[in-house]
């Protein structure tokens, strides 16, 4: 039956029913050994991973950057102290990290990069996409931030400062985007559809409402 | 064309799942389950995790598909570094798994206890 040039990349093929990957193996010794040994419940890890493949994601960070363009003191809390008015808004971290807003400005573009293992906020953006963690983002967002936003079809002025921002277990950074043109009699719901993901790690920018227009 | 060091690669549509395959998600959600127990801080995990991404590391994994596996033997190594689980469990175990894949059925779920070595 099983067509041995089938198989998937290096894992080993033989004619049986249900071949596990290695890493599947490996993952599934581990959980099952710490779950009897009673470090963690199974029920917990499920939650986990229900939590972050559906409830957390980039809308929650989108309501923090709408939120602060349409209420400058909410807009001064987060720069002040990011932790504590994302966590108003129901989003804390799960790790006990510090969130800092950095700002866009005409002057000044924020991206956020983690060179050493891709901590990211998590609570407010869900989980990296891939290119985030991926060696050349880590390595090139630092040494070329400006060719990497222009790989992303971002081209800024040159007379636009960048500021690279490496995460850490205890700092997470949030980009607040250039609220769009346009975008000034909008409802706070409104403007949170105009916040992607990449504006609030700095490798894009807010969309206009005439680009969601439909 | 993407070059092999182009950041974006061929992967970044904001839709893209977070997970590519179960695995990932389990070995995601196994060290975030251990470091909210108290096993380890967040700190120990991402120093680890630094370490074992640092080491392994090629330049022409430009679409982040060794970020899991890393993961994953991070916390093979400090599940070691903690003496939660000793290795030869974790091998011995790893070869239960594989058994009772082997002995399930094809569309039943795989359950340990299908190893036919098992329960004596």
């Amino acid at each position: 039956m099983s067509d041995p040039s089938n198989h998937h990349h290096h894992d080993d093929h033989d004619h049986s029913d249900n071949n596990l990957s290695e890493m599947d193996l490996r993952v599934r010794a581990l959980e099952s050994l710490m779950v009897e040994k009673g470090y963690v419940d199974a029920g917990a890890i499920d939650a986990i991973v229900e939590t972050y493949e559906t409830k957390i994601g980039p809308r929650n960070g989108a309501a923090v950057v709408a939120k602060a363009w349409s209420d400058p003191a909410f807009r001064d809390w987060l720069l002040r102290d990011a932790t504590a008015a994302i966590a108003s808004l129901g989003s804390t971290g799960r790790q006990g990290e510090h969130m800092v807003a950095v700002e866009n400005t005409a002057e000044e573009h924020n991206l956020v990069v983690c060179t050493l293992c891709s901590c990211y906020p998590w609570s407010v953006l869900g989980l990296p996409p891939t290119w985030y963690k991926s060696p050349p983002y880590r390595s090139r967002a630092v040494i070329d931030p400006r060719g990497v936003l222009a790989e992303f079809g971002l081209n800024l002025p040159p007379s636009t400062r960048i500021r690279v921002w490496d995460s850490t277990a205890e700092l997470r950074y949030l980009v607040i985007p250039r609220r769009p043109e346009g975008a000034e009699d909008l409802s706070e719901s409104a403007l949170a559809a105009l916040v992607t993901r990449d504006s609030m790690i700095g490798v894009g920018l807010a969309r206009r409402p005439s680009e969601i227009s439909k | 064309m993407n070059a092999p060091e182009q950041v974006r690669g061929h992967s970044g549509a904001a839709d893209e799942p977070v997970f590519q395959e179960p695995w990932e998600a389990q070995a995601f959600a196994l060290a975030v389950a251990l470091s909210e127990r108290g096993i380890f801080t967040w700190a120990e995990w991402t120093q680890t995790l630094g370490a074992t991404i640092q080491a392994a590391t090629k330049p022409q994994d430009s679409d982040g598909s060794a970020y899991y596996q890393c993961w994953l033997k991070a916390l093979e190594q400090l599940v070691a570094e903690k003496q939660l689980v000793a290795a030869t469990t974790l091998a011995t175990r790893k070869e239960a798994w594989r058994r009772a894949a082997h002995a399930t059925p094809h569309g039943s779920p795989i359950l340990l206890e299908n190893d036919p070595l098992a329960r004596s």
